[in-house]
């Protein structure tokens, strides 16, 4: 574990040190700033129609700005993940630094949690981005703190799963271009897979069951559904299992 | 302290390495020679754990890289053909990666940093980019990384490669100095390199072991017949080189006289013997004897370049006749 940690604390330096996280940070601000900005936009105006008409709509800002907002998060998150991941193995495999970490001695299993690791802590510092704006709202409004707290597990969990399938295709190629592009077409993929739930056969069933999507809701509502948790942490696992593969298949093949 | 037996490396199509057999004893730096796509790098990868034999077996300090591999990287330092350095870090923050990386932590890893870049004489670029560097300082940082850990083994993968002449002679007397305390294997395509900083050799082609034995051994088994050195001076200020070549061919145990260029009245052989006879006592008397100057006479110690060719089995460059003379025989 404290190999891991070596490797985490490196690669947490490498994208803090370089202008990669900073980017990232700027763009991610810019862009959920927008959506933020938009949201209570028309959330005001909503809020002000109500009271023009006389009816008395329901105004919940849970409801109606924090959680449309935090499923675009994870829209974003979406297109930013695999920004993360395509450099993770691709860029130690075209500058040959891997060599360095595969023979010295630490597991391989090490060096894929601690590389899965840093990548995790730079989404929460994302995440951390939207945390401030919603602090606005708890200034100036009253909304419900414990479903924003479920919504962001469940933030977390499903970019665990995003990162941990983009870790694996870094981890298939020198490449950075294709390990993102690649990320960037599985992940939309598994989203749009709820889709297939227009008919009834099973494996359509199946197949939207699979989607990364459907197990947000519950989450986003500020409910815990074991089933989620569980979809969410089988496939960190499965992506980190098959990165260990994939390390020693390239030692094998190479 | 580093055993090789019948190691092979097999990809779908060719066999990298062909069943390669051959000891390092402890203290030793051994250099290990062959022309590009020899099979050297991964043979030392396989040395290092980075890739697995197909068969045979490799022990590094009495550990198998196969049944023991975290046994062996503790003990081995390894520099790859490029030095795996990350451009984004510093070079002291790097030698601490890496230091941690092998297991050492606190004031020892701090004491580490110090000495090694003091050894390899980084400390001037401690706070430097490494993606700043200059190649040559890379490359010494790519060593200072591989002996951070004060390890039994060092694997250098051509260590002077891209260096300047300056450079070069810094890093080997640098590798030198290391040898005692560590085994050292270097690899190199390079044959002066081997001749003054080897003292043993491996050499390999094409996947396959050619030769190994100490350096001196193997400049002495090749030339076993010995190649002369003759400059003769015509007393008149006139010289026939036909006539010389003739009085010289019929000395006994010469096998082959060739003249290589005459200025004035002085001319220029190189006389080859036959295998195990000694002609220079006789042959400087029969260039005294027939009226002659003998100006120079002496041996012409073969390369291993030439030791190298002839056993890889190339051509040797046209004025490499003694690589020749000896394939003759």
């Amino acid at each position: 574990m404290r190999n891991a940690l070596i490797i985490c604390q490196k690669e947490l330096r490498s994208y803090f040190s370089s202008p990669v996280a900073y980017v990232l940070l700027t763009l991610w601000g810019v862009v959920f700033g927008y959506f933020f900005w938009a949201a209570l936009g028309h959330f005001l105006t909503y809020t002000v129609e109500s009271q023009m008409s006389g009816r008395m709509y329901s105004i919940n800002l849970n409801e109606q700005v924090i959680r449309p907002l935090l499923q675009n998060v994870a829209v974003i998150g979406l297109f930013f993940l695999p920004m993360i991941t395509m450099r993770i193995f691709a860029e130690e495999k075209r500058t040959g630094t891997i060599e360095l970490l595969v023979t010295s001695p630490i597991r391989d299993l090490e060096i894929i949690i601690g590389k899965w690791l840093a990548a995790m802590l730079l989404y929460c510092c994302l995440l951390l981005f939207t945390v401030i704006h919603f602090l606005f709202l708890f200034k100036y409004g009253n909304p419900d703190w414990k479903p924003l707290v479920i919504a962001y597990v469940g933030l977390v969990l499903e970019a665990g799963a995003m990162l941990a399938i983009g870790t694996f295709i870094s981890s298939l190629t020198k490449n950075q271009i294709i390990a993102g592009a690649t990320t960037f077409a599985v992940l939309i993929l598994l989203w749009v897979l709820a889709w297939s739930d227009f008919s009834n056969a099973g494996w359509a069933h199946v197949l939207a069951y699979m989607s990364l999507v459907n197990h947000s809701e519950s989450f986003m509502r500020g409910v815990v559904d074991l089933k989620d948790g569980i979809y969410y942490t089988t496939l960190i696992f499965l992506g980190l299992f098959f990165t260990a593969r994939s390390m020693e298949s390239l030692r094998w093949r190479s | 302290m580093i055993n090789v037996k019948e190691l092979t490396k097999r990809y779908a199509h060719t066999t990298a390495v062909d069943h390669i057999s051959f000891e390092v004893a402890k203290g030793q730096i051994v250099g290990f020679l062959g022309p590009n796509g020899a099979g050297k790098t991964t043979t030392m990868r396989m040395l290092t754990c980075f890739l697995p034999p197909s068969s045979g077996t490799a022990t590094v300090a009495g550990f198998d890289v196969l049944e023991q591999p975290m046994e062996v990287k503790k003990r081995i330092g390894y520099l790859p053909e490029t030095p795996p350095l990350y451009p984004e870090m510093e070079t002291a923050e790097y030698l601490k990666f890496v230091g941690q990386l092998k297991g050492l932590s606190g004031a020892e890893l701090q004491k580490r940093i110090d000495y090694v870049c003091e050894r390899c004489s980084v400390a001037d670029v401690r706070n430097k980019l490494l993606g700043k560097l200059s190649k040559g300082y890379r490359q010494r940082v790519g060593l200072a990384q591989a002996i951070i850990h004060n390890p039994d083994v060092l694997i250098l993968d051509e260590p002077t490669a891209g260096l300047d002449p300056k450079q070069i002679n810094e890093t080997r007397d640098l590798i030198r100095s290391l040898a005692g305390s560590h085994t050292i294997i270097l690899s190199t395509h390079i044959l002066p390199e081997v001749e003054q900083t080897c003292e043993q050799v491996v050499i390999i082609n094409k996947g396959k072991l050619v030769a190994t034995d100490s350096v001196r051994n193997l400049q002495a088994r090749a030339r076993g017949a010995e190649s002369i050195l003759l400059e003769v001076g015509g007393r008149n200020g006139n010289l026939e080189t036909s006539t010389v070549q003739q009085k010289l061919e019929r000395v006994s145990g010469v096998s082959r006289v060739v003249c290589k260029h005459q200025v004035d009245s002085r001319a220029f052989f190189e006389v080859e013997s036959q295998k195990g006879r000694k002609v220079r006592g006789d042959l400087a008397r029969a260039v005294v004897e027939s009226g002659w100057d003998l100006n120079e006479l002496r041996p012409a110690a073969m390369s291993l370049e030439e030791v190298f060719l002839q056993l890889t089995g190339q051509d040797a460059p046209a004025e490499g006749t003694a690589a020749k003379g000896a394939q003759q025989q």
